[in-house]
């Protein structure tokens, strides 16, 4: 069980700062990080299946992309075709909003064995009561606001740097966290169909929050 | 009987009266001016999904014009269930309820409810269940089973003129699908000012009739239309869509009726 957690917090510290590979040219390309939980570890709650696409095609898909976006952004800027430039604006926000917002969705995830589920502890615990009053309230509105979020998105639970004070926040398709202000984000929540569709079809994500 | 007009399109998504003879007797008494703007009916049961209110539904879940399992294997009976029942249904509801509580939406066709809220890009809370139930009626009618293949005579003249062949046009609409970001539609729209065809695309609940423009199919690029059959392929998806499903019939009849509206030049008649 130590032995687990040990290699779970060595492959976090991992997925964080590598997935870098230096190419000759001096261009970063991204990879897949890898979960720190098999994929089956989450059901009842996420299951296997889900979580294989999820990882495996979805965020795979998106890192593909982003580094072709980001090696034609490297032609461009090399040539100084600035239409160029921007026009690859979307697709790396895209892509690479995917790729950094999985990242975290892994991270937000815990089988139940290891912690995951559990009510928080310590500053954020109390983080989380003086600000929503109880955990409770907080799911409710991160429910509210996953379920009222039209199209796909993101639901975050976030820390406000210059205000100190927690928020929920949502992001429309893979915008990261960061579009939305001077946020870090502690806890992302996946609300695409893609994250939950297979499992929850019928009842359309609310139970999934 | 008075006689109150009613669409020549009975299938058109534009008609919300359905004209049976049962129903028009309820409405003796109400001076036919009332009617063409408003739809009323008793509520229908459905598996549960509608719950115990005393709402009275101002728009009703339109029925696909085909059953439920005639788009196998291309789109399962699941997926058009959970698509039709669950999510179609769903917006139905939210903009029945939304209605009930509005004093200044009640009355309107979907059409115009539909540009309306939009708000020129400004779209309010309620555009998000009008435009959807608005594109998911569209949806419906642009599928028939044993659908797909080519489209014949004057379609398919002017999608030459417009993409220079057929494939053109195919290729562009599954690029265009395929590069869409998030959830939205695709669209095949009859552009009123440049008075051609182009393949437009719109993110989530977004409609080409709020720029004016005529569609004349569209497909569902949500993930919930595609995602129990072919979950992450959406290139399946759209191919499935052009070669099998896309009803080029629905899509003669709407051409035919815009062009009541775009002058699209005189047929090329073929000289003996």
């Amino acid at each position: 069980m130590a032995l687990r957690s040990l290699i779970c917090r060595k492959t976090l510290g991992l997925a964080f700062s590598s997935g870098f590979k230096l190419q000759f040219r001096g261009l970063q390309t991204f990879s897949l990080p890898d979960l720190p939980y098999d994929y089956g570890a989450l059901e009842p709650a996420i299951s296997g299946e889900i979580m294989q696409i999820h990882h495996q095609k979805h965020h795979q898909t998106y890192i593909t992309n982003y580094n072709k976006a980001l090696e034609q952004l490297h032609h461009a800027i090399e040539k100084g075709d600035s239409s160029a430039v921007v026009k690859l604006q979307s697709a790396i926000k895209f892509n690479g909003g995917g790729h950094i917002n999985h990242s975290i969705f892994w991270k937000s995830l815990s089988p139940v064995c290891e912690g995951g589920g559990e009510s928080p502890h310590g500053s954020l615990g109390w983080a989380i009561d003086e600000h929503y009053g109880s955990l409770d309230a907080l799911i409710q509105k991160m429910s509210t606001e996953g379920a009222a979020l039209q199209g796909s998105g993101w639901v975050w639970l976030g820390l406000d740097k210059e205000s100190k004070k927690l928020v929920v926040e949502t992001t429309a398709n893979q915008d990261p966290l960061v579009t939305k202000g001077p946020l870090v984000p502690l806890l992302g929540i996946d609300v695409w169909e893609h994250a939950y569709y297979l499992q929850d079809h019928v009842t359309v994500g609310f139970d999934y929050d | 009987m008075g006689c109150f007009s009613y669409y020549l399109f009975p299938s058109s998504p534009t008609c919300q009266v359905p004209v049976t003879g049962s129903f028009a007797c309820q409405f003796k008494t109400i001076p036919y001016k009332q009617l063409p703007t408003l739809f009323k009916q008793k509520k229908k049961q459905f598996n549960g999904f509608q719950r115990a209110s005393r709402v009275v539904s101002y728009y009703a879940l339109k029925t696909p014009p085909y059953k439920l399992d005639s788009l196998e294997p291309y789109m399962s009976k699941r997926t058009v269930e959970v698509h039709w029942k669950g999510h179609h249904g769903a917006y139905v509801e939210g903009l029945n309820k939304a209605l009930a509580k509005s004093d200044i939406l009640y009355g309107y066709t979907l059409d115009d409810l539909v540009k309306v809220t939009y708000n020129n890009g400004n779209p309010s809370p309620d555009f998000n269940n009008a435009a959807q139930v608005w594109n998911h009626d569209f949806f419906w009618e642009s599928m028939q089973p044993g659908g797909g293949d080519m489209p014949e005579l004057g379609m398919l003249e002017q999608i030459e003129k417009d993409f220079g062949s057929f494939t053109n046009f195919r290729d562009k609409f599954a690029e265009t699908a395929l590069t869409l970001f998030g959830s939205g539609w695709v669209w095949l729209v009859l552009k009123r000012e440049e008075r051609r065809l182009e393949v437009v695309k719109t993110q989530n609940a977004v409609t080409p009739i709020v720029w004016g423009d005529i569609p004349i199919i569209n497909l569902d690029m949500w993930e919930h239309a595609y995602y129990l059959d072919y979950k992450n392929d959406k290139e399946n998806y759209i191919n499935a869509f052009m070669d099998h499903l896309v009803s080029w019939n629905m899509a003669m009849a709407r051409l035919a009726h815009a062009e009541a509206f775009v002058n699209l030049g005189e047929p090329k008649i073929p000289i003996a």
